[in-house]
């Protein structure tokens, strides 16, 4: 996830997860997350949210579009180089996010709020249709 | 004086109901964490686990410690964050771990087609009992582990069906 976070080998990044996203389970585009990972239930992954259910995400690595299922999203992490995100293991269920990470903690020269950067944005969206919500 | 009566009689009910407020604090904090942690009751309906499981609603007892040491196996009855609606609760049988190979029927109400799938890593393989009206992993595929709530340990109400689960 360089450079947003752990940009050298050397450091390690502390997180703050808000877990109150889980009640109702509404994510937006951008949203860091700590989800489990699907292939193995003890490793836990932080990747951002690229889509949401509906969604169309364009991969260019494999020529195909694809559409996001119902009640799954897509992550991908900020270093896309070097990144085990959806683009290998696919849509993951919103079912296995743990939370939400609103700020980084530690070392206190990186300390403050994780933006929710929107760079990157699916092909097409729901949300952007006019009155879905 | 009375003034000063009144006022030390209202700091100790003050101070009583202070105490009481805390121990149910502490009570409620303790039935949460028991709840999510350990064992919690809950109720489950829905033909899709015919004869097992009644149709208008059972309340079972599922413990929550299994899943986390691994220990959940075929067999089991498991609840599951449904991957389809992550605000729902499915009850399904855990039919085949991770490595195992599942032949299901597709449809048995409309045909005998029958597919074989290998279970990915880290996956499970979840049926209801009744396959006729149940949607589980014949329809959305192996569910990750990670979605695994709590392993079901006996049904606690309606009375006449009290105690473990019969296969």
């Amino acid at each position: 996830m360089s450079p947003a976070f752990n940009p050298g080998s050397d450091t390690s990044d502390y997180v703050l997860v808000e877990k109150f996203c889980l009640d109702k389970y509404r994510f937006s585009h951008g949203d860091v997350v700590v989800f489990s990972s699907p292939s193995n239930h003890k490793e836990k992954h932080i990747k951002r949210i690229i889509g949401l259910p509906g969604d169309w995400i364009g991969t260019p690595n494999l020529d195909d579009v694809l559409k996001v299922p119902e009640g799954h999203f897509w992550v991908e992490g900020d270093n896309s180089v070097s990144s085990l995100d959806s683009r290998s293991f696919g849509p993951i269920p919103l079912g296995l996010i743990r939370g939400r990470v609103t700020h980084i903690v530690w070392p206190p020269q990186r300390m403050g709020r994780v933006e929710k950067e929107t760079n990157q944005r699916p092909l097409s969206s729901l949300q952007d249709r006019p009155g879905f919500y | 004086m009375n003034l000063f009566g009144n006022a030390v009689r209202w700091r100790s009910i003050a101070k009583e109901a202070l105490d009481r407020t805390a121990i149910v604090a502490k009570f409620l904090c303790l039935l949460h964490v028991a709840n999510t942690y350990i064992c919690t009751p809950t109720l489950v309906y829905g033909p899709s686990m015919l004869p097992t499981l009644n149709l208008t609603g059972d309340v079972l007892l599922a413990e929550r410690v299994s899943h986390r040491l691994g220990k959940v196996g075929p067999g089991d009855v498991v609840l599951v964050r449904s991957p389809v609606d992550p605000r729902k609760s499915l009850t399904k049988r855990v039919v085949a771990m991770a490595g195992d190979k599942v032949t299901f029927v597709v449809d048995p109400r409309n045909s005998d087609r029958v597919r074989t799938i290998v279970v990915p890593r880290g996956h499970v393989w979840i049926q209801g009992d009744n396959i006729y009206a149940s949607s589980d992993s014949r329809q959305f595929g192996p569910v990750p582990y990670g979605l695994i709530e709590g392993k079901i340990l006996c049904r606690v109400w309606p009375l006449d069906g009290f105690g473990s689960l019969n296969h």
